[in-house]
Parts: C-alpha cells; sequence; structure tokens
C-alpha cells in the first residue's frame, strides 16, 4: 500500500496540481490581503480565462503558452474594471454586500458561459498534450510540468511586485493602514482596482499553464473556488508564502486522498481540512496573525 | 427594540388575509399553468423565508442552505422507500432531521466564533461534502437518485391534481410567515435581531448570541428541510445534485435578498417577483439553460447596488414618505 513506485508518480502529481493550485490562491489571497473582501466570483473568473484561452486556441490556432500575453492583460483589465465599476460601487463599505456581488457575479458568469457554450466539457489539443516525461520511477505529463514551473515562475513574480516595486509598496501600505495611506497621497481605490486586477491576471496564467492537461466546462471554476479558499484559509489570509506551501499541499492531500480512498471520496478530505482549519485554527497553519 | 402590540395585530391579519387570498385560487381556476405558477412561486417563497430566518433575521449568511434542503429532501425519500414510513410522519421527520443538522453546523460554527463571510464559506464546504457523501453511500442510491413510487392518496402526499401541492406549500409558508411574525414580535426575536446588529452590545446586556444563533439556523433549517420535502413529493425525484448542489441554496438568498431581508414578506416578494421574471424570460427566450440564473446574478448584484434593503425596503421608503405627507397636511388642517 505504501509502494514508493505508486507514491511517488503520485505525491509528483500532487505537487504539480498543488503548484496551480498556489498560482489562483495567491491571487485569492492577495486581493483579501488588501481588500479585505472575499472575492467569490474567483472560480469564475478562473473559468472565464479558461475559455478565453480556449477560444484562442480553437478559433486562432494561439498555443496556450503563447496566448499568456494576451490572456493575462486581458484578465487584468477584467479585474480593473469590475472592481471600479461594480464591486467598489456596490460595497457601500459592508462586507457582506461585497460577499453578495462577488457571488452574483459569479452566477452571472457561470450561467452567461453555460449560455454561450452549453454545458459540454471542452479540452484542446496540442503536440505536447500526451508527452511524457520519466522522473525517477514516475511517468508525468509534460503539461504538468510546464504547468508546475510556470506557477512558480508567476507566483515569484508575484512575490517581487508586492515586495520590491513601487506598486507593491502602495498595495502593502493600504493593506496595513487605507486611512493612513490615503493622508500619504496614495489613491486608495486605485490601489484595490490594482490588486483586483492582479489577483485576476495571476487567473490569466493559470488558465494558460492548465487547460493544455485540463478541461473547461462552465461550471470548471466551482471546483476550484472551494480549494482555492482551502489553500488560502490554510496558508493564513493574506499570507503569500502560506498560499503557496498551502497550494502544494492541499495539492498533495487531494492526490493522496485520491490514490487510497478513491477520487470522489478523496476531494472530501479538502473540505473536511478546509472546515477544521475555519474552525479550530482561523490564522492558517502559517499565518502570524490572530 | 420595542415589541409592537398594535402594529403586530395589524401583521397578522395581514397574514390571515393572504392566506385566504392564496387559498382561494384554485376555488377560482382549473388552469394548470396558473396553479403551476402559484405552487412553484410558493415553494420559492417558502425556501427564501428560510433563509430569511438566519440570513435577515439573525444576520449570519449561509451560501449553503441546500444542506437543510437537500437532508430533508433525502429523510423525506428514504423515510418512505426503506422506512416504510407514512409521508405525513415523514416530512416531520425530515424538519426535524434538517433542524438537527442545522443545529450540528451551528453548534460547530457558532462555537468557534465564525461569521460574516467564514460563515458563508462554512456552510458552502458543508454543502459540498454532504453532495459528495450523498454521491458515494449506497442509502442515497449514490449518482441514479433515489424515485418515489407514484401512489397518488391523501395518505401519501401525494395528489392528483396541483390543487392539493398548492395548499400544502401554503400550509408550510404559513407556518414561515407566523414564525417570522412571531420573530418581528417576541422576545427571541428582538435578542436575534439585538445580536445581528451588534452581538457585543447584545452580550453585555445578558443576551447569549450562541443560543440565540442555534434557535435561529435550527428553525432556519427546518423550514428549508420542509421545502425538501416538498420537493420530493412533488417531483417524485432526488438525487445529489439536486439535493446538494448551489442552485438551492442561491435561490433562497437571492429571493430573500432581493425581497428584502430581516421583513416578514420580503422573501414573499422576491420569490414572487424574481418568478415571475425567470417565467417571462421563459415565454421570451424559450427554454436556454442558464438564462434564469444570468437574471438572478444580475438582479442580486444591481438589489445590492442600489436598493440594499430589498424591494420591501421600497415599499417602507414609499410608505414613510407618504405617512409624513399626510402628516404634514395633517398638521396644516389642524
Amino acid at each position: 500500500m505504501f509502494d514508493f513506485s505508486i507514491l511517488f508518480p503520485s505525491l509528483l502529481n500532487g505537487l504539480t496540481t498543488g503548484a496551480v493550485y498556489a498560482l489562483i490562491a495567491l491571487g485569492l489571497t492577495l486581493i483579501y490581503g488588501v481588500l479585505h473582501i472575499i472575492n467569490f466570483a474567483h472560480g469564475a473568473a478562473l473559468m472565464v480565462a479558461l475559455y478565453a484561452v480556449y477560444l484562442l486556441k480553437e478559433r486562432f490556432g494561439i498555443d496556450p503558452y503563447l496566448a499568456l500575453p494576451l490572456v493575462v492583460p486581458g484578465m487584468f483589465v477584467l479585474g480593473y474594471a469590475l472592481q471600479r465599476l461594480v464591486i467598489n460601487r456596490a460595497s457601500h463599505g459592508k462586507d457582506e454586500n461585497i460577499l453578495l456581488v462577488t457571488l452574483g457575479l459569479s452566477i452571472i458568469l457561470e450561467n452567461a458561459a453555460l449560455l454561450a457554450f452549453k454545458s459540454d466539457t471542452r479540452t484542446i489539443d496540442t503536440a505536447y498534450t500526451l508527452t511524457t516525461i520519466a522522473i525517477g520511477p514516475a511517468m508525468i505529463a509534460l503539461p504538468k510540468l510546464v504547468a508546475f514551473a510556470g506557477a512558480l515562475v508567476v507566483s515569484g513574480l508575484l512575490l517581487w511586485i508586492v515586495g520590491k516595486t513601487d506598486l507593491g509598496r502602495a498595495i502593502r501600505a493600504v493593506a496595513k493602514e487605507k486611512h493612513g495611506a490615503k493622508l500619504m497621497g496614495i489613491d486608495v481605490d486605485h490601489v484595490y482596482a490594482m490588486s483586483f486586477g492582479i489577483g485576476l491576471a495571476c487567473l490569466g496564467a493559470a488558465a494558460c499553464f492548465l487547460l493544455p492537461a485540463y478541461y473547461v466546462n462552465p461550471q470548471v471554476g466551482s471546483g476550484f473556488v472551494l480549494v482555492a479558499f482551502t489553500v488560502v484559509v490554510l496558508g493564513g489570509m493574506g499570507s503569500f508564502g502560506g498560499a503557496l506551501l498551502g497550494g502544494l499541499l492541499i495539492g498533495v492531500v487531494e492526490s493522496l486522498g485520491g490514490l487510497y480512498l478513491g477520487e470522489s471520496l478523496g476531494q472530501i478530505g479538502i473540505f473536511v481540512i478546509f472546515i477544521a482549519v475555519l474552525l479550530f485554527r482561523p490564522q492558517g497553519l502559517f499565518g502570524a496573525k490572530a | 427594540m420595542s415589541i409592537d402590540r398594535q402594529g403586530g395585530a395589524k401583521q397578522l391579519a395581514g397574514i390571515v388575509l393572504f392566506v385566504l387570498l392564496v387559498a382561494s385560487i384554485p376555488l377560482a381556476t382549473d388552469s394548470g399553468v396558473i396553479l403551476n405558477f402559484v405552487m412553484m412561486a410558493l415553494y420559492a417563497a417558502l425556501l427564501a423565508q428560510a433563509w430569511n430566518i438566519l440570513g435577515g433575521f439573525g444576520g449570519q449568511f449561509s451560501f449553503g442552505h441546500a444542506l437543510f434542503f437537500g437532508t430533508g429532501a433525502y429523510l423525506q425519500a428514504i423515510a418512505q422507500l426503506h422506512g416504510g414510513l407514512n409521508a405525513w410522519l415523514a416530512l416531520l421527520l425530515a424538519v426535524a432531521g434538517s433542524a438537527g443538522v442545522g443545529v450540528l453546523v451551528g453548534a460547530l460554527s457558532f462555537r468557534y466564533g465564525l461569521k460574516g463571510s467564514y460563515f458563508a464559506l462554512v456552510t458552502l464546504a458543508f454543502a459540498e461534502v454532504f453532495r459528495i457523501l450523498a454521491l458515494s453511500v449506497p442509502f442515497t442510491g449514490a449518482g441514479v437518485g433515489l424515485m418515489l413510487p407514484l401512489r397518488e392518496s391523501f395518505a401519501n402526499m401525494q395528489f392528483g391534481s396541483r390543487k392539493g401541492y398548492v395548499y400544502l406549500v401554503l400550509a408550510l409558508v404559513t407556518a414561515a410567515l407566523l414564525v417570522t411574525w412571531w420573530l418581528k414580535h417576541s422576545r427571541f426575536g428582538a435578542y436575534l435581531q439585538a445580536v445581528r446588529d451588534n452581538e457585543d452590545a447584545a452580550r453585555a446586556i445578558g443576551v447569549s448570541p450562541f443560543g440565540v444563533k442555534l434557535g435561529a439556523i435550527a428553525l432556519s433549517g427546518g423550514f428549508m428541510g420542509a421545502g425538501g420535502a416538498f420537493y420530493v413529493q412533488v417531483f417524485q425525484y432526488i438525487d445529489p445534485g439536486i439535493a446538494y448542489g448551489p442552485g438551492t441554496s442561491i435561490e433562497a438568498l437571492v429571493a430573500a435578498i432581493v425581497g428584502g431581508m430581516g421583513t416578514v414578506w420580503g422573501p414573499v416578494l422576491g420569490a414572487l417577483v424574481l418568478h415571475g421574471l425567470s417565467d417571462l424570460t421563459r415565454n421570451l427566450f424559450g427554454q436556454l439553460p442558464g438564462i434564469n440564473m444570468v437574471i438572478y446574478g444580475v438582479v442580486l448584484v444591481l438589489i445590492v447596488m442600489f436598493l440594499p434593503r430589498g424591494i420591501a425596503g421600497l415599499g417602507a421608503t414609499a410608505q414613510s414618505l407618504w405617512y409624513r405627507l399626510w402628516q404634514r397636511r395633517g398638521g396644516r388642517c389642524g
């Protein structure tokens, strides 16, 4: 049962999936950390990005990896506009309202996709979809390896933006003390929208890395949204390092859970972790903030 | 929060009037279209009112009310199929069972002080856990679902015409209306609204937020479970996606918010408006998958943006305007 030749591929598989989870969760945790809101439309936005990648490939023959410079800015603009035009206006300064508006947005996006694309599950075909690479006793699909590396690179980039640039300093200032930041001449609404945009841009990157080895349908986002919330909660709300580690951990848990409990029961493991962390350790495993 | 006795009597009269009015519809018409609309609108009102008890009066936003709906539905089906129970006894069991699940989830979440977004997420996760469990265990029929055999009789709670179902769901809605009326005019209701508005202040004057919220989630879960049981009796089928999928949770929440949270009539209004809207779009665009939900989403966003108190809030604003106008005129005459 604990045979290394079974365990190792499963572990590796979990790590590659986990890296993508981490990337999705990083966007979510950035939005949470700065705006202190839970973006319920995160999964639906990922679904939009996946359809964008799908359409670019099917209509214009653009390779998913080459679609990165199109999809990432596109998602950024979408996020910026949504925050500035809809979410910010609807909040009336209340967190519950933001929760409801993002829920409304996710309902709209998911069902608009259902209207446009029907509920069919779609995949794309690339030259490298079925290419596998041997690592030790494990055979792993090339797109998954690329996704792993890509997710880590984009995560690094995000950490650099937040940690080292002027925009990042403004973001951290607003996250800590928005009134103080405003007095220092920072345009808070702009920083909010930038954070939301960057959060969704992460999803654009995640979609480009995911699709070659994954699929898209209108409901695909809801599967990810709870996983992403789990990762964020596990890592500690607003913590980047936590989201990264949490993502990898959840990927491994899901993969091992699927191995030992079967596909559908394995998923329960994630939700049980989610509920348990929310109840017993809401600051997260790695979160310092109480 | 004062307990307004006179307004209470007036509101109670309103409920009686509403019940008499709706109860006369099946006497006046045999039209299947009308009866079906009334039945489905009342059913939506029941779900919305259930959500309203916890979300509107208690301020605890659940995103996973399907948890109680599905539990009620499965209990209703399983008690009859495997337990050989009478349908009416099964309904009692379904209500008690889903209220029990409410107490369980509430005890866990409120014990650890979950509120706001966290509570919303945890209810969603619980619903998802139950959905996967229902897909995996044998006594729910797994992915195939459960089918209730057709045996039309009053004893089996299966009616030959829609009229019987209209009366059944009207009875459930009436009970829910009476409970929300009671919340408006009782000590428990005042405690609950106090906890919603300021938990610390409520605790400081001796209210136990934990106990009050627990009571609210039990009531809310019970009514949601009754909705699930009703669904099973009407459609005679249930599967994990219908039972625990997000659709029902969203329907209940949107109708309550659109109509007006924390009011007696808001959820009924919201359910009526949304149901009318979705029927209208079906007539305009035909049976397109998803179009209903797009409209629900758009209405939800618009209401939160422009009418945070819902349609009932609009009525209250108009009423107070009218009242002020009337008073001013009265003042001038005197």
